[in-house]
């Protein structure tokens, strides 16, 4: 516990940084747009709609949606201006959340406004005052108590949403629940909930405060709940660009890692070598989505991360296996992300974390499931639990199309959740990935891809090509841990984490004294 | 002194306001009476261009308002609703200030300003001026939407149907105090009403209107005694017949007696 709350000062900052400046960039477009549409019924109902549209997008996407279209405006404005937008980390939070803040802002201004009793819209012309005086003297203020309303709907959304930004890169509180999630630490998840409420709770106050001081002009109320809050805005700016500073100046490695425990693993791994020959520092960029961390690498966010063969072959090569080698397959995967994206391939860490289907042995023996294609004969009965990307990607189509599987139903869940569920008997067949540790542990059995549908996944660590030539000596820090792990040692280090709640820090430190 | 020149107001084919054109003297308070859709209202709103005309002039001190933003004009009338329009979100005093503000007076003089008008319309400037409209009555409202309407010095009062809500005690005291306060300060208006009575007692001149059209002008005691239309009977009729009732209890007979006209 108290090693998850020495994290809290850098989370809730960052979290802070991303709220209030989200909330403040929001509240400067919806309030305009708001009191420009707010007399012109056409606008109004084309601007509330775009925005109800924007709101159903389901949060993550948005979120996820703005890292390739800032890459994509990141390499117009390259080729315009010369500066590069960066794709992955806080940019694309921020613009996601402040897009996510302008509904509840905008809608309540409209709404504030229109509901300004005509009779004082009269009187506020009869005695002389200009369209302008008559807004900011009679409309805003008699519309304020709605438009704050909606701005404390605004804040909680936006306190709330911001947990999600973790898997585009920004870290947030958001770091807690998905790393807890991923490594099974429910204390973790608890502090990232708990002081994601707090916060909400406490910005909601603040505004509530500001709301009744106005309304009831109590001077004192006011000028604390300003003072509080422009204290907060000047922490935040003073501390993101104290950031940015030390970043700018110190010449650190950033290191990716995607949502789950084997990746947090080799992330520190990898860290901890490139210090220890080195003594160049870096900082784990983790939790990041699966081709959000692929993205980041070719946009230069990221210095270096661990992909596996088989991923980059079916989701980027849009290849199918057809039974080549491990070796064949590692060889096209390396031409291929030098060619197309100037990645180069570090090195293979010795094993391969490969999609597979599981199921309890028991379960496996009872049915005489062996391999895939005993498993399609009785698949009508059974229920398959994947992860949330297993459907979507080739590997499943492959095999759902080669074996003729025709499941009672699948679903999608978090990996962490799977395990339980399988263990439970709520899925008969899961999506399980070969070095889980709860494999071996929860005494699953493995199927046979007899027919070969599912390619090779070796673990490689991919680089942008420039480092090669920048720090040499990372590199060959790295290359030394090629064939290094072999598939039970990866096993093992999970198993650490996943069911000793050791933390991926702890559990690559021991690995590297013990075994490299 | 206040001119309309063939003002009229059209809504689509609706005719609201038709070629109407009457002059108000300078010290003169002109009442326009006439039933509900007579024009009256929208006349009044057209004088400070709240309704935009769509034909004829409106002279005030012969200058003609169509010059200039309205916004500005607006400044130097004051105007009185039915419905008062204080603003909730503004203290009695800030409300007064209104108008002084808008024409730029300095603070000092703005405040002497609004103490002076509240103690005007008989509300004690210490007890009153930072109290909010909510907390007034009906009638302490509308003396705050008077002073208002007097507070930028105007050259012109526009009042429609002020005391049209207000309760016939409090009105009645509310007439009092205006017929007080337009003798001292001798004030150039338009007063809207339906309530014929209301004109009678306080009108230099009437103007009754019907379907937008004038259908007779001229001091009270020419209406009563020499009424031109059947209109002007019609709304003389209720007035009459109070008068009636009165002189008939004071001799002794029953109020509900009385024979049809």
């Amino acid at each position: 516990m108290s090693e998850q709350l020495a994290l809290l000062p850098g989370y809730l900052t960052a979290h802070l940084q991303l709220t209030l400046i989200a909330l403040l960039a929001g509240f400067l477009i919806s309030v305009p747009t708001g009191v420009w549409v707010s007399h012109r019924p056409r606008a109004e109902r084309l601007v509330l709609g775009a925005a109800g549209v924007v709101q159903t997008i389901p949060s993550l996407a948005l979120l996820a949606v703005m890292v390739p279209l800032l890459a994509l405006l990141g390499r117009w404005s390259e080729a315009a201006f010369g500066a590069r937008l960066s794709s992955i980390g806080f940019l694309p939070a921020i613009v996601a959340l402040s897009v996510y803040s302008l509904l509840p802002m905008l809608r309540n201004t409209v709404t504030g406004i229109a509901g300004v009793d005509d009779s004082l819209i009269e009187a506020a012309r009869a005695v002389g005052m200009t369209p302008r005086q008559r807004l900011l003297r009679v409309e805003l203020p008699l519309a304020a108590p709605v438009i704050v309303a909606g701005v404390r709907t605004a804040t909680v959304w936006v306190v709330g949403t911001a947990t999600l930004s973790t898997p585009v890169g920004a870290t947030s509180l958001g770091n807690y629940i998905f790393s807890g999630l991923q490594t099974r630490n429910f204390n973790s998840v608890l502090v990232g909930c708990v002081a994601a409420a707090a916060l909400a709770l406490v910005l909601d106050g603040l505004v509530r405060l500001l709301e009744q001081g106005v309304a009831g002009r109590r001077r004192r109320r006011v000028a604390v709940a300003i003072a509080v809050l422009a204290a907060l805005y000047l922490f935040a700016g003073i501390t993101l660009l104290a950031g940015g500073a030390g970043r700018a100046g110190r010449a650190e490695l950033r290191i990716g890692a995607k949502t789950f425990t084997e990746q947090y693993i080799l992330s520190e791994l990898l860290a901890l070598q490139i210090e220890r020959r080195t003594g160049v520092e870096s900082r784990a960029v983790s939790s990041l989505g699966s081709t959000v961390a692929f993205d980041a690498l070719v946009a230069g966010e990221i210095d270096l991360y661990v992909d596996y063969s088989g991923t980059i072959w079916a989701t980027l090569m849009g290849r199918e296996s057809a039974g080549e080698s491990r070796v064949e397959v590692l060889r096209q995967v390396e031409r291929f992300l030098v060619e197309e994206h100037g990645i180069v391939m570090l090195g293979a860490l010795g094993f391969e974390n490969a999609y597979a289907l599981a199921m309890r042995r028991e379960r496996a023996d009872a049915l005489g499931v062996d391999s895939l294609g005993d498993l399609a004969r009785v698949s009508g009965e059974l229920e398959l639990g994947g992860d949330f990307e297993f459907f979507s990607r080739s590997e499943w189509r492959a095999l759902e199309r080669t074996y003729g599987f025709a499941f009672r139903q699948r679903r999608s869940m978090d990996p962490s959740l799977m395990y339980q569920a399988l263990a439970a008997g709520d899925v008969d067949v899961i999506s399980a990935f070969s070095t889980d540790g709860r494999i071996a542990a929860d005494d699953l059995q493995l199927l046979d891809d007899d027919l070969e549908v599912i390619p090779p996944y070796d673990a490689v660590v991919l680089a942008r090509a420039a480092l090669l030539e920048e720090r040499p000596g990372v590199a060959a820090a790295v290359r030394e841990l090629a064939d290094r792990i072999d598939e039970r040692t990866m096993q093992e280090l999970n198993l650490a984490v996943d069911r000793d709640r050791q933390t991926p820090a702890a559990v690559a430190a021991r690995f590297m004294e013990t075994s490299l | 002194m206040i001119e309309l020149r063939n003002l009229s107001k059209s809504y689509g084919e609706t005719t609201a306001v038709d070629r109407l054109s009457l002059t108000v003297e300078r010290g003169e308070l002109l009442f326009l009476v006439g039933g509900s859709g007579s024009g009256k209202t929208t006349t009044l709103k057209m004088i400070n261009r709240l309704v935009e005309p769509t034909g004829g002039r409106v002279l005030i001190d012969g200058e003609d308002l169509r010059a200039g933003p309205a916004w500005a004009h607006r400044r130097r009338m004051g105007y009185v609703f039915q419905g008062i329009g204080l603003f909730p979100h503004l203290t009695v005093g800030e409300n007064v200030a209104l108008t002084p503000e808008l024409l730029g007076w300095d603070r000092r003089r703005v405040a002497v300003r609004v103490d002076e008008l509240l103690a005007l319309v008989e509300l004690d400037p210490a007890v009153y001026r930072e109290r909010w409209p909510s907390e007034l009555s009906g009638g302490q409202q509308q003396r705050v939407g008077l002073a208002r309407a007097l507070a930028g010095e105007p050259r012109v009062v526009l009042l429609d149907e002020p005391f049209g809500a207000l309760d016939p005690a409090t009105r009645d005291r509310l007439q009092r105090s205006f017929e007080t306060i337009r003798r001292a300060l001798g004030l150039t208006g338009v007063f809207v009403t339906h309530d014929m009575s209301e004109a009678l007692l306080l009108a230099d001149r009437i103007a009754v209107l019907e379907r937008g059209r004038l259908a007779q002008i001229g001091a009270p005691g020419e209406l009563v005694s020499a009424p031109a239309a059947a209109c002007v009977v019609e709304l003389l009729a209720a007035p009459r017949r109070h008068a009636r009732i009165l002189s008939r209890v004071r001799t002794g007979g029953r109020a509900g007696a009385e024979e049809p006209d």
